[in-house]
């Protein structure tokens, strides 16, 4: 992987030239290109005018905030399988503040940050990673005194665009699960004034991260996005649409458990509580480890952790048609209120018929 | 939380707590009315009256003689989207799986193309009992409020779940969640309405039954 804190750009050279003088030639940017125009459907003919974007920008500023995560992100980002594709992210941008993996510390770290944002005002883009926590005054999670909540805002006032990626920072995540005694929100609660792109996943697929941001350095705009913020390249239809396993789910042919006949055949996983069906992401078509394999394809269904609360969904193993919650003592309750209700209306219809000298009598309609 | 959620959740606890107590409330308060004094006596040879009810249930499933012929299509149309609507209730595994979610129990599923074309089938033919009801002027001169409620909450979660089984206009989540709220709504409204027939109706038949079976009438 590149070092770019180590080896910042040469400043007024583009891109094109920066990677030339770096040993990767033009012809490397032009199948990188067609790589990540390919990973975004975008029309053959454009990945031309993708290269020629992303050659002749200048490398972009990139600041990375990291808040409440696991960096689990960071580590999907940071290690590809194919290094000479998509490591090639690194290259496009200039990584300017990393917690993890810049070599300053302390006041040095933080001076970066701060001169990155006044060296590129309006133009660097904020890639969030983890939630923010709100309560009591974000003070459950702080950076050089600083809480979370004060340095999102204060870096993203003068920025581009936020890029969310995970799904902490684009829905809440864990943090924001229940009872979330941070008060964690998603950076889309507390950026209004700027676009935010949402990558989220648990972690997100790394092309989705570089494809999005080389993109944005390409083409000088947003991709498409879905509803939830997030590039419908990767994002545009769900697991279950492009899962191998759905002619199974067609034909009724489900595994029942994880060590059954149906699971060893390869059936459909919603009876074990896959969320396919309703959750957006690449991984049954870009899959993990160089297209290896994906979680449902590893015998495990799909979790859902690109979408919002995947953590709050009743558990992992619970059908998507099921009911979140059990319900067996509710349903016991109306059992008892419905044959109480019951025998009062009854109960009031046999008074009603005493007093109106009305007889009751037995199913043969005879006197009792 | 999602509209998902809010179906997946809240919605169906409290549609399923409401459609369960009501049911019951319906079931034993009328199981527990008093029954009428009969000053006559049965007729000699009169069946008993638990054979007269179930007499009375059983033969009511196909109509007389004299409106077979008249209102066959009705009632055959009647027959296919009740056993339409039970089989795609009953037998789609998604739906085996939420029955056993509050029952515990399951049973094997038909594959989902089948469903979807006896889904068809049934909404099909609840557009045709619609259609009976509105142009028949005895039909349209004896329904009520209720009558048009229990078609339109019967229809709606048929509608939905084809809707989101072939991925039609929204979202499929969307779609689940509309059709899953729309089952809340139906069960809901089924204590409450005509479509508690469901149970009731082998009350009424059986009741009936055991009158005729008194004065020794045929049924």
């Amino acid at each position: 992987m590149a070092t770019p804190l180590l080896n910042p750009p040469a400043p007024g050279r583009t891109l094109g030239e920066s990677l030339q003088q770096r040993g990767v030639s033009r012809r490397a940017l032009l199948k990188y290109a067609a790589y990540l125009g390919g990973l975004m459907a975008m029309p053959a003919s454009t990945t031309q005018a993708f290269a020629e974007g992303l050659a002749s920008a200048r490398r972009q500023s990139v600041i990375w905030l990291s808040f409440q995560e696991c960096t689990g992100c960071t580590e999907s980002v940071t290690r590809p399988f194919s290094p000479t594709f998509e490591s090639m992210i690194f290259d496009l941008i200039s990584l300017d503040y990393h917690e993890t993996l810049q070599t300053a510390s302390g006041e040095a770290a933080e001076e970066a940050r701060l001169k990155a944002m006044a060296d590129n005002k309006g133009k660097y883009i904020v890639v969030v990673e983890g939630a923010i926590p709100a309560k009591d005054g974000g003070i459950y999670s702080t950076i050089a005194g600083q809480t979370n909540l004060d340095m999102l805002r204060d870096t993203v006032k003068d920025a581009l665009a936020v890029v969310a990626v995970g799904t902490c920072a684009s829905f809440g995540g864990i943090p924001k699960a229940n009872p979330n005694p941070t008060g964690a929100g998603p950076a889309s609660d507390f950026v209004t004034a700027k676009p935010v792109i949402a990558i989220p996943g648990c972690p997100p697929i790394a092309e989705a991260m570089a494809g999005t941001i080389a993109y944005m350095i390409s083409f000088g705009k947003l991709p498409e996005l879905d509803q939830r913020g997030r590039p419908k390249a990767f994002y545009g239809e769900t697991i279950h649409d492009r899962c191998y396993r759905r002619p199974f789910y067609e034909r009724g042919q489900f595994a029942d458990s994880f060590d059954d006949e149906g699971a060893r055949r390869g059936y459909c996983l919603y009876k074990v509580g896959c969320k396919g069906p309703v959750t957006y992401n690449s991984c049954a078509t870009l899959k993990w480890n160089g297209g290896v394999s994906f979680p449902i394809q590893s015998g495990h269904g799909c979790l859902g952790c690109s979408e919002p609360d995947f953590w709050d969904q009743g558990g992992f193993y619970r059908p998507l048609s099921a009911s979140l919650h059990n319900l067996g003592l509710p349903l016991a309750a109306a059992g008892v209120a419905g044959v109480a209700l019951g025998a009062g209306a009854a109960w009031t219809a046999r008074r009603h018929l005493a007093s109106r000298g009305q007889d009751v009598a037995t199913p043969e309609g005879k006197k009792p | 939380m999602t509209l998902l959620d809010f179906a997946r959740g809240p919605a169906l606890e409290a549609s399923l707590f409401i459609f369960v107590a009501g049911v019951i409330w319906r079931c034993v308060g009328t199981l527990l009315l008093p029954w009428r004094l009969v000053r006559v006596e049965p007729r000699k040879g009169a069946s008993s009256p638990w054979v007269a009810a179930l007499k009375g249930v059983l033969v009511k499933l196909w109509p007389y003689d004299t409106f077979a012929k008249s209102g066959v299509v009705q009632f055959v149309n009647g027959y296919i989207f009740h056993a339409g609507f039970a089989v795609v209730f009953l037998l789609f595994a998604p739906h085996i799986l939420f029955i056993k979610g509050v029952t515990g129990l399951s049973w094997p599923s038909l594959p989902n193309n089948v469903i979807m074309m006896i889904g068809v089938v049934t909404a099909a033919s609840l557009v045709v009992a619609l259609v009976f009801r509105v142009t028949s002027p005895v039909l349209r001169l004896i329904s009520r409020v209720d009558d048009y409620i229990s078609w339109f909450l019967t229809f709606l979660p048929v509608a939905t779940g084809l809707m989101a089984a072939a991925h039609l206009g929204l979202r499929y989540e969307t779609l689940l969640s509309l059709h899953i709220l729309s089952f809340c709504a139906l069960l809901v409204w089924f204590p409450f309405g005509k479509l508690m027939h469901a149970f009731l109706f082998a009350f009424s038949r059986a009741v009936t039954g055991v009158r005729m079976g008194q004065r020794g009438a045929a049924i």
